[in-house]
């Protein structure tokens, strides 16, 4: 580069004029970072124990370190909690809760989706009668507890011969959480600017080409959202899975409950571990692949007005 | 073609009402401009010609089709929206085509028409981006675009150049009159913007308060106002409206409003003058006479102090103390040196511009 004048590049001679002051370690900054530190360890000690319980041999379990690395590092635990573990008499491991789950998951998810956006975008953005009374009983349904509807819910799904079945935990999965999801598509939709609405009625005024063409493919963000939490919730459920599930159609995480609960002979730590870990996963996974998009969504809604 | 006819329609919210019985009949080939200050009814009005809100009581005709109970799609209407309202995730391309998704055509007749738009409003090469990468400019002429290729008798314009720079606006005024001129079709064009409606319109509707204060021609609105919120609304700067009292006496008419007397003797009156009537008498910063200049047969000579006085460039406005107000003047920026702060000028107004108006009705006399 050329030193002119007119070269324009701000050459640092001498010292700034007006230096700044370099900002130290204070003591509140100390106090913050001890306390975020005990937090983490809040999170991280258990974790560190399970992980390094999975690996470990029983053997080296029984001297009772529980914060001793693996040695040597096995992983027949995992295998043992994947394909052997013992669920009251069965003993096939978790992968049949595991196909299980993935089977209510699928249906569940699709069926959830597909009313709740649908509902949403009709009351967000349709002229729709006795749209605000709607809205109020789903609003209320939102907060009413699953354990209140329980018993009736089973006696309704027995009558209608779908107790017991993966289809039943699916489509109760879906139902139980219309109210909330519908709210919340119909939120994210009331968002859309309303020119853009008024141009489709002028352009097609059809409901579902509307809703097919500039409305779903505008709400990426939202989709992935309400996907995120019903993945987490329904993989998470142990209650409905254990009130509704029958014999063979458990989802995973009540077959983990069984995992644990049985004991014949001495408890299998190792085992134990590997197979709340093996549960875990499915979740972690999905927010770490979507977790940008998670956040993206939550905030698109909210400062768009 | 097309004539729309809007027959005493009513529109209210509850119990408010924001259009009162309201006629209007738009000719054929008209580039009608409603124009009023915001939440005077006009956005609302069309609207109710779109389709997009229903009328309380009342019939929209477009042509001989009844439409007041068709959905939008079907009245034979385009739209050219306030923000664009571009379909986001569709390509230019796309958001054209989707203009058509009512009409069942040949894909042929789709491209060509497209195309045909395109080459039109020079958006040709745009056609495979998405609306997020073009400029405010390039989105106007898409949104026009997409109203376009549905080859329509009647188009809308709800507030379109208010989204754009002063420089923009400008020639997008320009072309969307242009675009007038070579398709012949109806347009219905709201804005708040009275230069706008000056320079577009073959005929503007003045609204104020949902009832329309008055329909004509701009000669007509900005020569002839009908009513003291026409005078004040059309004119930038606004016409100076001062309180006076006529006397009449030996065929001779005077207005005096704080101490000066105006000669309306020759003023065209609607209804013959009292002695003693109450008027408003209006009169535009434009029309005055040079400083310190005589104006053959005057209406009327001022000698005011001056309060202040601005400079926009092209334009320049003194502003003088008059009874217990201000009138402004337009003044020729080379001469605007003249009127120094405190200083008296004499300036006077020429016959035949001024305007009266009714005190008590506000309509023009």
């Amino acid at each position: 580069m050329s030193t002119g004048l007119l070269s324009g590049d701000a050459r640092v001679e001498a010292a700034p004029r007006f230096p700044r002051k370099r900002k130290g370690i204070s003591g509140r900054s100390i106090a913050i970072l001890v306390f975020l530190s005990i937090c983490a360890a809040f999170f991280c000690v258990p974790l560190y124990v399970i992980v390094t319980t999975s690996f470990k041999t029983m053997e080296q379990i029984r001297e009772g370190a529980i914060f001793s690395l693996p040695s040597p590092i096995t992983f027949e635990a995992w295998v043992n909690a994947w394909d052997h573990a013992c669920s009251g008499i069965r003993c096939e491991g978790l992968k049949v809760g595991f196909w299980n789950s993935v089977a209510i998951l699928f249906p569940s998810l699709m069926l959830s989706l597909t009313l709740s956006s649908i509902t949403g975008y009709a009351l967000a953005l349709w002229k729709v009668r006795w749209a605000g009374t709607f809205l109020f009983i789903l609003f209320i349904c939102a907060f009413v507890p699953f354990q209140i509807i329980m018993i009736p819910l089973i006696i309704l799904s027995s009558g209608l011969k779908v107790y017991g079945t993966i289809w039943g935990i699916a489509i109760i999965h879906a139902v139980l959480s219309m109210p909330f999801l519908t709210l919340v598509f119909r939120n994210y939709y009331k968002g859309i600017p309303q020119e853009i609405m008024s141009a489709a009625m002028m352009d097609s005024g059809s409901f579902w080409r509307v809703f097919g063409e500039i409305i779903v493919p505008m709400s990426g963000n939202i989709f992935i959202v309400v996907l995120i939490l019903q993945v987490t919730s329904i993989w998470n459920d142990f209650l409905l899975g254990l009130t509704f599930g029958g014999l063979g159609t458990q989802p995973m995480s009540v077959v983990l409950a069984n995992v644990v609960i049985t004991t014949t002979g001495e408890a299998a730590y190792n085992e134990n571990m590997a197979a709340a870990l093996l549960t875990a996963i499915p979740p972690l996974v999905i927010y770490f692949i979507l977790g940008k998009f998670f956040v993206q969504g939550i905030t698109a809604g909210a400062i768009k007005g | 073609m097309p004539r729309v006819i809007f027959e005493d329609i009513i529109k209210s919210y509850g119990k408010l009402t924001v259009l009162k019985n309201l006629d209007l009949a738009i000719d054929d080939g008209e580039f009608l401009v409603l124009l009023g200050p915001s939440g005077c009814g006009k956005t609302t009005l069309l609207n109710l010609l779109a389709g997009l809100l229903d009328v309380t009581a009342g019939r929209i005709t477009i042509g001989d089709r009844d439409v007041t109970d068709l959905d939008p799609k079907d009245r034979g209407l385009a739209m050219v929206f306030q923000s664009y309202a571009l379909y986001p995730t569709k390509t230019v391309r796309g958001n054209l085509k989707f203009g058509l998704a009512a009409h069942k055509l040949p894909t042929a007749e789709i491209e060509q028409r497209i195309a045909w738009a395109a080459r039109l409003l020079q958006i040709e090469p745009l056609l495979d981006r998405k609306p997020a990468q073009l400029s405010g400019g390039q989105r106007q002429r898409v949104a026009i675009g997409r109203a376009l290729v549905k080859k329509v008798g009647v188009f809308l314009f709800d507030e379109p150049l208010s989204n754009l720079d002063a420089k923009l606006r400008t020639e997008m005024r320009l072309e969307i009159k242009k675009l007038h001129d070579e398709l012949k079709s109806t347009i219905v064009y709201v804005t708040h913007d009275q230069i706008e409606a000056m320079t577009m319109a073959t005929r503007i509707a003045v609204m104020d308060a949902g009832v329309i204060q008055q329909f004509g021609t701009p000669d007509e609105i900005y020569g002839r106002p009908a009513n003291l919120f026409v005078a004040g609304f059309i004119g930038s700067p606004a016409m100076n409206l001062r309180p006076a009292t006529l006397s009449v006496a030996g065929g001779k008419v005077a207005a005096r409003a704080a101490g000066v007397d105006l000669d309306v003797s020759h003023y065209g009156f609607l209804t013959a003058p009292r002695d003693g009537q109450s008027v408003v008498i209006g009169l535009r910063p434009e029309h005055f006479g040079e400083p310190d200049a005589a104006v053959t047969d005057p209406a009327g000579n001022f000698s005011l102090p001056v309060q202040h006085s601005e400079k926009t460039g092209s334009d320049a406005t003194a502003y003088l103390k008059f009874g217990d107000g201000l009138i402004a003047t337009r003044v020729d920026p080379e001469l605007i040196g003249r009127f120094k702060q405190g200083d008296t000028v004499n300036i006077s107004f020429p016959q035949g511009k001024l305007h009266v108006f009714d005190a008590q009705s506000g309509r023009r006399l």
